[in-house]
């Protein structure tokens, strides 16, 4: 599996797959039996160092010694990175304030919740503006706040042309912020593509799925002769009066004239997306197993 | 397998990275700092504090004869009978969790993912138990020092200063012993209660046994290689003696500064070499 570029790339498995085993070997934390983990051609195991240089990672929520505060935690990832003493404490407080902690930096970190430690793992993870990040599924523990505003934090480092991988068990949170997923079973890769790709290649029946938000109500018969009548739709579902599920075949080009098309037909179309259960029609047919 | 493709990351910033001797100075830093914040300190500062306030107390109510005989005497009884105890207490509670913590409470995750080395944490944390001890030894021989020159004014005999260093190589020794067995094992009171029966019991019982059973000196033993500690403050430096003949013979075998000094570097260079090896290819599963 190599993986290059700017975007991020959800890694999807059951329990006991290999994605957590796949990030510690990327960050040294366990050996491979076989195989080799480089980053940017630096093998990790043989000079770690060098490799994890431009990486920030956050695997399996790590603890931070109790006795210290967030600034003090986040200062010794910083003189350990490097970052100069004035860059470091700008920095510590902008990561800070961008994962909402800015108000508990200064107390101790023994007296913090689960999903407060995981912010400040995550402000850890990206205080020196890594070129690439390795989160281990990094909404774990947090309120349902917290994990839109992570999910927000990714997309922002998308914007900065950042390589993100990420594992996770929300396929919905990978289908809305990832570019490419990968999916593991029992230490094998499955599947590694655009999600666009996965969810055509590897659905039930060869589709794309996507659903619409209409702002009027639209009925059964409508939503199936004019919107099934459009070229490339294969079956229409009408979830409720403004929902609409709609399968198409064909990758992203039958996509963006399906969407034109559907503003065309004047319907009060204010929303259009993947469907999210598409990815986990995908992730059903390829991993058949739980554990 | 397709392998998407997308532009590639635009060049960043380069950040050199610290050499490793800072990343050190930096575990050990925040090492001290964690020491300091917890209560670990300040418990083995007032155990010393109390040690030292007893012995102020007896000596001063009772003055014991061996004790106040001579500044000698003063500081054999005082320092030898007490420092060991101190040291070792300092490797229990700065080593014996040090690195069985990083692995049971987690927070190796938090460091480990950051591009040092191991042998960087090893090390840095080494350092810090180190320093944190030898602030509680440094008091404990301050009160020590200052008790002597109230009975026996600034004649402070160059005896204690060797006794003092050979403490801190003993020290040296205790913490490369305890950070081996901290690496050893994933479970923070395992490695702590190994390394207390070791020190306070094993040890010792194993070279009483070798001594009058086996009849052959200890020398494999750190607490006989610490016995210059006492044994440099005694005057003359006591010596090997074999009393009686034959079978029935007795041998008391008092260690010389070469062999002390050589046992506590041997037990320092092996238990930091295989605890180091034993941390680097430890896996964080």
């Amino acid at each position: 599996m190599k993986i290059e570029g700017s975007k991020c790339v959800g890694f999807l498995g059951p329990n006991g797959a290999g994605k957590t085993t796949t990030l510690k070997i990327f960050t040294d934390m366990i050996r491979a039996s076989e195989g080799r983990a480089l980053i940017n051609g630096v093998d990790v195991h043989l000079n770690k160092k060098k490799a994890l240089g431009p990486v920030g990672a956050l695997i399996e929520s790590p603890e931070i010694y109790p006795a210290l505060t967030p600034r003090e935690a986040l200062s010794m990832v910083a003189d350990l990175r490097g970052l100069p003493r004035a860059e470091a404490k700008k920095k510590i407080e902008e990561t800070v304030a961008e994962v909402k902690m800015n108000e508990w930096l200064d107390k101790k970190v023994g007296k913090f919740s689960k999903g407060m430690k995981q912010r400040i793992n995550i402000a850890a993870a990206l205080l020196s503006d890594p070129e690439v990040i390795m989160l281990d599924e990094p909404t774990t523990g947090l309120d349902p706040r917290g994990q839109s505003e992570v999910r927000d934090i990714v997309k922002d480092l998308k914007k900065k042309n950042r390589l993100v991988f990420m594992s996770s068990h929300l396929l919905n949170e990978v289908q809305e912020i990832c570019d490419e997923v990968a999916m593991i079973d029992h230490g094998k890769l499955i599947v590694y593509d655009s999600l666009s790709n996965v969810t055509t290649r590897f659905s039930s029946d060869g589709s794309n799925t996507v659903e619409i938000e209409l702002s009027r109500d639209i009925d059964e018969q409508s939503a199936n002769r004019n919107i099934a009548s459009l070229t490339s739709v294969s079956s229409v579902d009408r979830i409720d009066p403004r929902k609409v599920r709609i399968h198409f075949s064909g990758g992203i080009q039958n996509q963006e004239r399906l969407l034109l098309d559907l503003a065309t037909m004047k319907i009060g179309m204010i929303s259009f997306r993947p469907s999210a259960s598409a990815l986990e029609d995908t992730y059903l047919n390829l991993i058949k197993d739980t554990l | 397998m397709t392998q998407p493709t997308s532009p590639t990351v635009p060049d960043l910033k380069k950040r050199v990275l610290p050499s490793s001797v800072s990343q050190i100075g930096t575990i050990t830093k925040y090492e001290l700092v964690n020491y300091f914040r917890s209560r670990r300190f300040f418990v083995l500062l007032i155990i010393g504090l109390i040690i030292s306030a007893l012995l102020t107390t007896l000596v001063g109510y009772y003055r014991p004869s061996s004790f106040l005989s001579s500044a000698l005497n003063f500081y054999s009884g005082w320092w030898t009978n007490t420092i060991t105890f101190v040291i070792i207490l300092s490797g229990i509670f700065y080593g014996g969790d040090s690195i069985s913590g990083e692995f049971q409470n987690k927070t190796g995750y938090f460091l480990v993912a950051n591009p040092l080395r191991r042998s960087s944490i090893y090390i840095g944390k080494w350092l810090g138990a180190l320093i944190a001890s030898i602030i509680i030894l440094g008091v404990f021989a301050a009160i020590t020092i200052g008790n002597g020159i109230y009975y026996f004014g600034l004649n402070i005999p160059n005896q204690l200063w060797e006794s003092l260093l050979f403490s801190v190589l003993y020290l040296i020794a205790v913490l490369g012993f305890t950070f081996f067995f901290s690496s050893l094992f994933k479970s923070t009171s395992m490695s702590i209660l190994v390394t207390a029966i070791l020190f306070l019991f094993a040890f010792r019982l194993i070279e009483m046994l070798v001594e009058s059973l086996v009849k052959i000196e200890p020398w494999f033993l750190i607490t006989y290689g610490a016995e210059i500690i006492g044994n440099v403050l005694l005057d003359p430096y006591p010596i090997t003696v074999t009393q009686g003949f034959g079978r029935d013979a007795f041998t008391s075998y008092a260690v010389t500064i070469p062999e002390g000094v050589a046992i506590l570097l041997a037990y320092f260079v092996v238990t930091a070499v295989l605890g180091l090896l034993l941390f680097e290819r430890r896996e964080f599963t």
